[in-house]
């Protein structure tokens, strides 16, 4: 049987201003490990609101969700933190890098909070984690200096620093050229297959998608398909 | 490990905005500056001030006074107890300025634990003789050495020495005033006629100015000795004892005891000289107010900046928040650099503070009340060191509070989301 990471249960979201809105309408689903997912709808549909709640960082829902089997909906803001930190990934539309630390101090940060390994282990990770999204050489420099495409794979390399179970990605390649794009989905293919890391998606880049194991399509709060 | 990121965090955000930074650390260092300033000046001059009159009065004083007698003879007789009684024109009981059995009262008083010194005066009237005319005089007998212990008398002296007093049995210390008056200067003599009429002849030995021109035109001390033989009595003739005490604020208590032991009367320097206090808390109340206006205007600022830096890194929070730093993270970063801000602030305030201070303190300041005050008078107390960087963080701290409060609260997705 297959590994379940993320599960959502009926998952309903209101939002309440400026009128009330019903934005998810008993939305349930499942990632295995190792799948690669993508979420697919127009504007509005509430694809990016499910992608807040599944990453714990909106608490404002009804329903249950569990990471590793374990149900992490209604846990305190701390320990939802500290679940972020350990076990969760992300990846933005756009790059949300520190800008006024290096690229490599960016890709520290998550694992220095954590707080499990040496500073020399971290710094060691850091530059294999850089090493292998092939910008190594760029580890010291600020990280507003370097192009929109570094930034996006530095968020990834980020992202990926604690070892999550599970990294989630609004739009990771929006903001790229198709060049880039296709870069940055190879190296999240290269991660859920060779690693048996579970990736979920969202986006609005239908080839991106239709490379993805799963398409998840929303249409108005409600899964489609 | 955890707290060292934090502190990075902080780091960076503040060297990446040094002018802000620096900005902010100067509104503490200028309030705390100004603080120290402030305090160290006005507690020094009113330690000047009080010490005009405060450290040359005795805590408690202890005299007889020549006053009518409470009870007349007629109260005595219980046959008119219940009658209205009028006595007319009644003078004052005839009686002693002695104090009774002075030496073993003081030898008494020397051994009390909350008595820090006593010391005996013999008060005597004479007129100060230069050829035809005389000058009105009071001379004090006292134990000078006790007297400079006690009462800083060598701070008063303008030229010689108080304590060659203590080995001269004909020396005098002149009042500035009367040898003005009198044209005379160390070493001269002067001759004194005692109400009594005998003519003595004293050495000037040492020359005071207590600033008080009514005081310095009459008064003269002179040895304990001397003073009796002034007015040809023994040597247990003490007219006054004077009292210092460890604890000022004690002497109405202590002086209210002493009436009613020994039958005497009693002045305390509350009674004495209580304008005294009432123009020095007025004076601390006025630097306290001021120097706190100042730290919480430079708190203000420090609000400012903090809440403008927490606008400006709001995308910053957000990822911390999705990479895991919990509220109470993002909080502790900003209130971390609040207190930076206020330690580096508050420390160049200490030294901005001090180093005003040593210049204020090297300022000439000739007054003609204190002969040996030659600078401005600045309090160096190290309690206003520490209450100035105490009060540096604490209010750095709370205009840090807020600002990284909100920033605490600052739902991440709100950001992502409005991008």
């Amino acid at each position: 049987m297959v590994e379940k990471v993320l599960e959502a249960k009926n998952i309903n979201k209101y939002f309440r201003v400026p009128v009330d809105f019903h934005v998810l309408k008993n939305i349930s689903l499942e990632i295995d490990k190792g799948e690669f997912v993508s979420i697919m709808g127009k504007s509005g549909c509430g694809k990016s609101t499910l992608l807040y709640i599944l990453s714990t960082m909106d608490t404002d829902f009804e329903g249950d969700l569990f990471l590793n089997n374990r149900l992490i909906s209604g846990l305190s803001q701390n320990e939802l933190a500290s679940i972020r930190n350990e076990q969760i990934g992300f990846v933005f539309q756009f790059h949300y890098l520190l800008s006024e630390f290096t690229v490599l101090e960016n890709v520290m940060l998550p694992a220095r909070k954590l707080g499990k390994k040496s500073a020399e282990e971290i710094e060691h990770d850091a530059y294999e984690k850089l090493k292998l999204l092939e910008i190594g050489d760029q580890a010291l420099k600020l990280s507003s200096r370097i192009s929109g495409g570094q930034k996006q794979r530095v968020a990834i390399a980020r992202s990926l620093i604690n070892s999550p179970k599970i990294i989630m990605g609004d739009e990771p390649t929006g903001n790229l050229d198709s060049r880039n794009a296709t870069i940055v989905f190879d190296i999240f293919k290269e991660l859920a297959h060779d690693q048996g890391l579970s990736l979920l998606v969202v986006t609005h880049d239908e080839d991106f998608a239709n490379k993805t194991d799963r398409i998840i399509t929303m249409e108005d709060g409600i899964i489609i398909s | 490990m955890k707290y060292s990121i934090l502190l990075n965090i902080s780091k960076t955000h503040l060297l990446s905005k040094k002018k802000q930074t620096i900005v902010a650390a100067l509104g503490v260092t200028f309030g705390i500056g100004a603080y120290i300033i402030m305090m160290s000046f006005m507690t020094g001059l009113n330690g000047l001030l009080d010490g005009l009159v405060l450290n040359r009065t005795p805590h408690v004083r202890l005299y007889n006074e020549i006053l009518p007698s409470e009870k007349q003879p007629i109260d005595f007789d219980a046959a008119y107890s219940n009658d209205v009684r009028v006595v007319h024109s009644i003078k004052p009981k005839k009686s002693q300025l002695k104090i009774h059995n002075s030496l073993a009262l003081m030898n008494y008083l020397k051994k009390q634990p909350e008595i820090r010194g006593v010391t005996p005066v013999v008060r005597a009237q004479a007129f100060y003789v230069a050829g035809s005319s005389m000058l009105n005089g009071s001379i004090s007998g006292i134990n000078v050495v006790e007297e400079s212990r006690l009462y800083n008398l060598n701070d008063y002296i303008t030229s010689g020495k108080a304590n060659n007093l203590a080995t001269n049995e004909n020396g005098i210390l002149l009042g500035k005033g009367v040898a003005d008056k009198l044209a005379l200067t160390l070493g001269d003599k002067i001759q004194l006629r005692t109400t009594a009429g005998d003519n003595f002849t004293l050495k000037i030995v040492a020359l005071f100015q207590s600033g008080m021109a009514d005081v310095d035109n009459i008064q003269s001390y002179v040895n304990l000795k001397t003073a009796q033989r002034l007015v040809g009595e023994t040597n247990d003739y003490i007219t006054d004892i004077n009292i210092k005490l460890y604890d000022m604020s004690k002497a109405p208590e202590i002086g209210r005891d002493m009436e009613r032991k020994y039958d005497i009367t009693a002045t305390d320097i509350q009674t004495a000289n209580a304008q005294f206090e009432t123009g020095t808390s007025i004076r601390n109340l006025i630097s306290y107010a001021v120097s706190i206006t100042l730290l919480i205007v430079a708190g203000f600022g420090i609000y400012n900046i903090l809440n403008m830096l927490i606008y400006e890194k709001m995308n910053d929070i957000a990822i911390l928040k999705a990479v895991g730093f919990s509220g109470k993270d993002v909080q502790r970063i900003f209130i971390s650099q609040a207190l930076i801000i206020g330690l580096i602030g508050g420390v160049l305030g200490l030294i901005l503070g001090y180093s005003m201070s040593y210049l204020i303190s090297l300022t000439p300041f000739e007054t003609e009340a204190l002969p040996t005050v030659k600078t401005m008078p600045v309090n160096f107390q190290v309690s206003f060191y520490v209450i100035g960087i105490i009060f540096a963080m604490i209010s750095t701290f709370f205009a840090g509070f807020f600002p990284a409060r909100k920033a605490q609260n600052i739902d991440p997705v709100d950001i992502i989301r409005g991008q």
